[in-house]
C-alpha cells in the first residue's frame, strides 16, 4: 500500500449525507453517508443487507433517494437515470457484470455513446482502436471482436473497467468486483485500480474480504442495518475493530432456539456437485436440529438447497432423506419422501398471491383432500382453518387473498402450506427476509417449535444474528464450497464472517 | 491471469471463429436451401423459373412477406414480437383503396406516404402500450391483432375494393419491372438495404440488439429503452402498412381479410433466417432470405405434387428445426462457459 497522497486532502469528488431509501414498507437504507476524494481508494464494508448496494444504486442514478443530500464535484445533484450519472463521469461496475452477451467486446464498451461519422454512422474503426489501446494499457488479452458471451468473469470485469476508463470517469464504483476472481486476477485488477487512483480518480471499492480492503484501500467506511457507522483511515483501524462495527450488536439472545433432543439423521447430502455452481458439498441434518447454511449472497447456498430438493439438476453426489436415496431432479419424489423447500422469493415462488389463504395452504395436499376427484371448499377450509389457527395467521377470513397479507403472515401461510405435507425435513431459504422485526421472532419461534417436534430443519440465512440465534450448527458456504462446520459454541460472528470470506477448507 | 492466458485465448478465438462461422452458415445455408428448392422445382416444371410469370411470381410473392419480416426481425431483436402486422397490413390496404374511391383526384404516389404513416401510427399504438403500460408485447399485439382486424371487418363488411376503383398507374406497379426485376421487389430490396444499414451502422440499431441481449443491462447502461422500443414497433407497423399498399397494387382487390396469417409467417421467416426468438442476435437479411424460402416452399410443394397437409408440416418442421438449431448452439456455448469458469477456479 502506498501512503495516501498529498498532505492537504483534495476537495471531495462525491459526498452523500443522510441518504435514505425505502421500497414500500421495507427500509433498504436508513441513513447512508459517504465522502469520496480524488486520488483515493475508499472501501465500503458491511454485512449482507447493510445497504451498500442500495447506496451504490443511488450513486448510479438507478434508484432515487427519498431523503438526504448528494453532492458531486461540489454541486448538489439528482440523477434521474443511469445515463445522467454516467454523463457526469460516474462509472459503476456492478457485482455481476452487466454486458450484452450477443454483442462484441468493442460494442459493449461503447454502447449508447459510440463515436459517429457523417449520417450518424458508427465509427467502428475508431472504437476498435480505442479498445485496443485501453486493453494494452490494462494489460488485457481479450479479442475486441469476440462476443462477450463465454468470457470468464474476470475478463468481463476487465471489459467493464475498460468501459469506465473510456468514459474518463472521475468516480469509479466497484461493487464486489473480486467475488468471482482468482488470486492472479485480483492482483491484476488491483494494479489497474491503483493506476486509476494515481491518475487522480476517486474509487469506491466494496468487498467482503478484509485482506483486500487492507491491501488496496486507504480509507474505509462501515455500514450496518442501512446506516452509516464509521469512516476511518485504513492505517488507524484493525480487522477486529471493523468486524465489531459491522456486527455491532449483541446477537446471542435475539432469537433463542429452544434445545430439542437430537435424533436420527434425516437429511444427508454427500459430495453434491454442480459444475460451476457448487462443489463437493456434504452435510447432514438430524431430527430436532436446525442447521444454518450461512455465507454471502451468491455463495451458492440457495443453489445447493434447490439441487437437494430436485428443482435444479446436479452433476455428482447423493441426497438421502430418512435413509432413502432420492433420485435427482424430481421434486415430487422429494416431497413424497418428506422433504419440503420453502423458497427465498416468497412472492414469486412460494405463495399464490391471487388465491385465498385456504387455497394456498391446501395447495400441496390437494390429492389427499380430494374425494372422488372433487375438491370441495369445505374440505379445503377445514384443513386450512386448523393450520391458520396453529400459526396465528392474522387475516379477516380464509378467503383473504394471500397477496394482501403482510410479509410475515404471507410467510406463515407458505410455511403452513409445506407443513401440510407433513414433511420430516424442512429447508427454508431466508425465512424472514423483508419481514418486520416483531413478526420475525414469531417465525423464529415457529421454526424452533417445529424442530422441537422432531423435524430436521435446514435454514439458509444471510442475517448473521438469525444464524447465530437459531442454529444448532452453522455450515458456512464460500464460493460454492463449505468452508466451515461450526457448533453453536464455535459460531461467533467473527468465525462465521471469516469462513464466509476465505477460501480455506476447515476440517470437518 | 498470465497462467490462464494461453488456453483462454485459444478458447476465445476458436469460439469466436465458430460463432462467426455459425452466423455466416445460417444466412448462407438458408440461401442455399432457397436455391435448392428453386432448382428442384424447376427441374420438375421449368415454368417455375423460366416462364415470364414464373420468374415474376418467384420474386414478387415473397416481397410482401419480406417487408413484414424485416420489420418483425427488428422487433424480435429487441426481445419483443409484433403479432398485429397482418391486421395492420389489411387495414392499411383497405384504407388505401378507400382513399382511391373517395379522393380519386389525389396523386397516386401520395398513397405510399399515407400507407406508411397509417401503419406507423398503428405501430405507435402497439409500441406505446408496450413501453408505457409495461405489458408484454405478445399480449398487446395479440390484442391489436384482433382489434385492428375487427375494425377492418366492421368498416369493410362484405364490401371490397376492386381494381376498377384504383388508378391504372398504381396497378401497373404490381406488374411492371425494370430489367425483369419487378418494381415491388425493388422497393422491398431498397427497404431491406435501408433497414440493414440502420441495424449495423446506427446507434439506434445497435441498441436494439443490446436491449434484446440483456434488457436489465440496457437500463443500467442508461440506454433510452422506451424510445427504441417504440421506434421498433413504429417501423414494423410502417413496413406492414407499406406491404398493405403494395398488396393493393399487386392484387387489385382488397377485402376485409387481407394479410391475415402474415404475422406468423413473418415470425417464421425471421426465425428460419436466424433471428433469435429471445432477441439480441440475427439480421434483417436473414429474415428476408427466410421470407423468400418460406414463400417459395409454399409455392413449390404443390408443383412437386406434395399434398396440402404435408405442405404445412414441412413449413412447421423448418421452423422447429431452426429453433432447435439455435438452442443447441446456445446450450453448447453455455457448457463452454461453465467449463471455463470451473477452470479459472482451479
Amino acid at each position: 500500500m502506498t501512503a495516501p497522497p498529498a498532505a492537504t486532502p483534495a476537495a471531495p469528488a462525491l459526498v452523500l449525507d443522510g441518504v435514505a431509501k425505502s421500497f414500500g414498507p421495507v427500509v433498504a437504507l436508513r441513513s447512508g453517508s459517504l465522502t469520496l476524494r480524488p486520488g483515493s481508494i475508499h472501501a465500503l464494508i458491511g454485512e449482507n443487507g447493510a445497504g451498500k448496494s442500495t447506496l451504490v444504486k443511488i450513486i448510479a442514478g438507478l434508484y432515487q433517494r427519498d431523503a438526504g443530500t448528494f453532492e458531486y464535484l461540489g454541486e448538489p445533484v439528482d440523477f434521474g437515470t443511469t445515463a445522467e450519472s454516467k454523463g457526469a463521469g460516474i462509472a459503476v461496475i456492478y457485482q455481476e457484470p452487466t454486458l450484452f452477451p450477443d454483442l462484441s467486446v468493442t460494442e459493449n464498451v461503447f454502447m449508447g455513446r459510440q463515436p459517429t461519422l457523417s449520417l450518424g454512422r458508427i465509427d467502428k474503426r475508431a472504437m476498435r482502436a480505442e479498445v485496443v489501446a485501453l486493453f494494452e494499457q490494462l494489460g488485457v488479452h481479450v479479442d475486441p471482436d469476440r462476443p462477450t458471451r463465454g468470457l470468464s468473469i474476470a475478463d468481463q470485469q476487465l471489459v467493464e473497467i475498460a468501459k469506465a476508463m473510456s468514459l474518463d470517469a472521475k468516480v469509479l464504483v466497484m461493487d464486489e468486483p473480486t467475488a468471482a476472481l482468482s488470486g492472479v486476477e485480483v492482483e491484476r485488477l488491483f494494479g489497474v485500480a491503483r493506476a486509476l487512483r494515481d491518475e487522480g480518480r476517486a474509487l469506491l471499492f466494496i468487498s467482503h474480504r478484509f485482506d483486500e480492503v487492507f491491501d488496496l484501500c486507504d480509507t474505509v467506511t462501515v455500514m450496518r442495518d442501512g446506516e452509516y457507522i464509521s469512516t476511518s483511515a485504513i492505517a488507524d483501524t484493525t480487522v477486529d475493530r471493523l468486524v465489531r462495527e459491522m456486527v455491532g450488536r449483541d446477537v446471542t439472545d435475539l432469537f433463542p432456539k429452544t434445545v430439542a433432543p437430537v435424533g436420527d439423521v434425516l437429511l444427508e447430502v454427500e459430495g453434491l456437485t454442480r459444475t460451476g455452481v457448487f462443489h463437493d458439498v456434504s452435510f447432514e441434518v438430524r431430527a430436532g436440529e436446525i442447521v444454518a447454511l450461512a455465507g454471502l449472497v451468491g455463495a451458492g447456498r440457495s443453489e445447493i438447497a434447490r439441487a437437494a430438493f430436485g428443482v435444479d439438476p446436479y452433476d455428482a453426489g447423493t441426497v438421502t432423506v430418512a435413509g432413502r436415496r432420492l433420485a435427482g431432479g424430481d421434486p415430487a419424489a422429494a416431497m413424497r419422501q418428506g422433504l419440503a423447500l420453502i423458497p427465498e422469493d416468497r412472492r414469486r415462488q412460494g405463495a399464490v398471491l391471487d388465491s385465498g389463504i385456504a387455497r394456498n395452504v391446501t395447495l400441496t395436499i390437494r390429492d389427499r383432500l380430494t374425494r372422488a376427484g372433487v375438491l370441495t371448499s369445505a374440505a379445503e377450509n377445514a384443513s386450512a382453518r386448523e393450520w391458520a389457527a396453529r400459526f396465528e395467521v392474522r387475516a379477516p377470513s380464509l378467503d383473504t387473498l394471500a397477496g394482501t397479507l403482510s410479509g410475515g403472515n404471507q410467510q406463515k401461510v407458505v410455511i403452513a402450506k409445506w407443513l401440510a405435507t407433513e414433511p420430516r425435513v424442512l429447508i427454508v431459504d431466508e425465512p424472514t427476509r423483508g419481514i418486520d422485526v416483531g413478526t420475525k421472532s414469531e417465525v423464529h419461534r415457529l421454526l424452533s417449535d417445529l424442530a422441537g417436534q422432531g423435524l430436521a430443519i435446514l435454514m439458509i440465512s444471510s442475517e448473521l444474528p438469525e444464524v447465530l440465534g437459531m442454529a444448532d450448527r452453522v455450515l458456512v458456504v464460500h464460493e460454492g464450497r463449505i468452508t466451515a462446520n461450526l457448533t453453536r459454541e464455535e459460531a461467533t460472528p467473527e468465525a462465521v464472517m471469516y469462513a464466509a470470506t476465505h477460501d480455506v477448507e476447515v476440517a470437518r | 491471469m498470465t497462467l490462464t492466458d494461453a488456453p483462454d485465448r485459444a478458447a476465445t478465438s476458436s469460439l469466436g471463429a465458430r460463432a462467426l462461422a455459425l452466423v455466416k452458415q445460417r444466412e448462407v445455408g438458408v440461401l442455399a436451401a432457397f436455391i435448392l428448392v428453386v432448382a428442384v422445382t424447376t427441374a420438375k416444371n421449368p415454368n417455375f423459373l423460366f416462364s415470364n410469370d414464373g420468374f415474376r411470381d418467384l420474386l414478387v410473392t415473397p416481397s410482401l412477406l419480406m417487408l413484414i419480416a424485416v420489420g418483425q426481425a427488428m422487433v424480435i431483436i429487441t426481445r419483443n414480437v409484433d403479432l398485429s402486422v397482418g391486421s395492420v397490413m389489411g387495414l392499411t390496404a383497405y384504407l388505401v383503396g378507400t382513399v382511391f374511391v373517395d379522393m380519386p383526384w389525389l396523386p397516386w404516389p401520395l398513397v405510399f406516404l399515407i400507407g406508411l404513416a397509417f401503419g406507423g401510427l398503428l405501430g405507435l399504438i402497439n409500441g406505446a402500450i408496450v413501453a408505457f403500460a409495461k405489458v408484454p408485447s405478445l399480449v398487446v399485439t395479440l390484442g391489436t391483432l384482433y382489434a385492428f382486424r375487427g375494425i377492418n371487418v366492421m368498416w369493410t363488411g362484405s364490401d371490397r375494393i376492386n381494381a376498377s376503383d384504383m388508378p391504372r398507374d398504381f396497378l401497373d406497379l404490381g406488374t411492371s419491372a425494370i430489367w425483369r426485376i419487378p418494381i415491388i421487389t425493388i422497393i422491398a430490396l431498397v427497404v431491406l438495404a435501408a433497414a440493414g444499414w440502420y441495424m449495423t451502422t446506427q446507434r439506434g440499431g445497435r441498441e436494439f440488439y443490446a436491449m434484446g441481449s440483456d434488457p436489465d443491462a440496457a437500463t443500467l447502461y442508461g440506454l433510452n429503452v422506451r424510445r427504441r422500443l417504440i421506434t421498433a414497433f413504429v417501423v414494423s407497423g410502417a413496413l406492414a402498412g407499406l406491404a398493405g399498399v403494395l398488396y393493393a397494387a399487386r392484387y387489385g382487390t382488397v377485402n376485409s381479410q387481407v394479410g391475415s396469417g402474415y404475422e406468423l409467417q413473418a415470425v417464421g421467416a425471421a426465425v428460419i433466417g436466424g433471428v433469435a426468438i429471445f432477441g439480441g442476435s440475427g439480421t434483417v437479411f436473414g429474415a428476408a432470405i427466410g421470407a423468400f424460402l418460406l414463400m417459395t416452399i409454399n409455392r413449390s410443394l404443390p408443383v412437386l405434387g406434395v399434398q396440402d397437409f404435408w405442405q404445412q408440416a414441412v413449413v412447421g418442421a423448418l421452423i422447429i428445426g431452426a429453433i432447435v438449431l439455435d438452442s443447441l448452439a446456445a446450450r453448447r456455448q453455455e457448457r463452454t462457459l461453465a467449463k471455463e469458469r470451473e477452470r479459472s477456479h482451479g
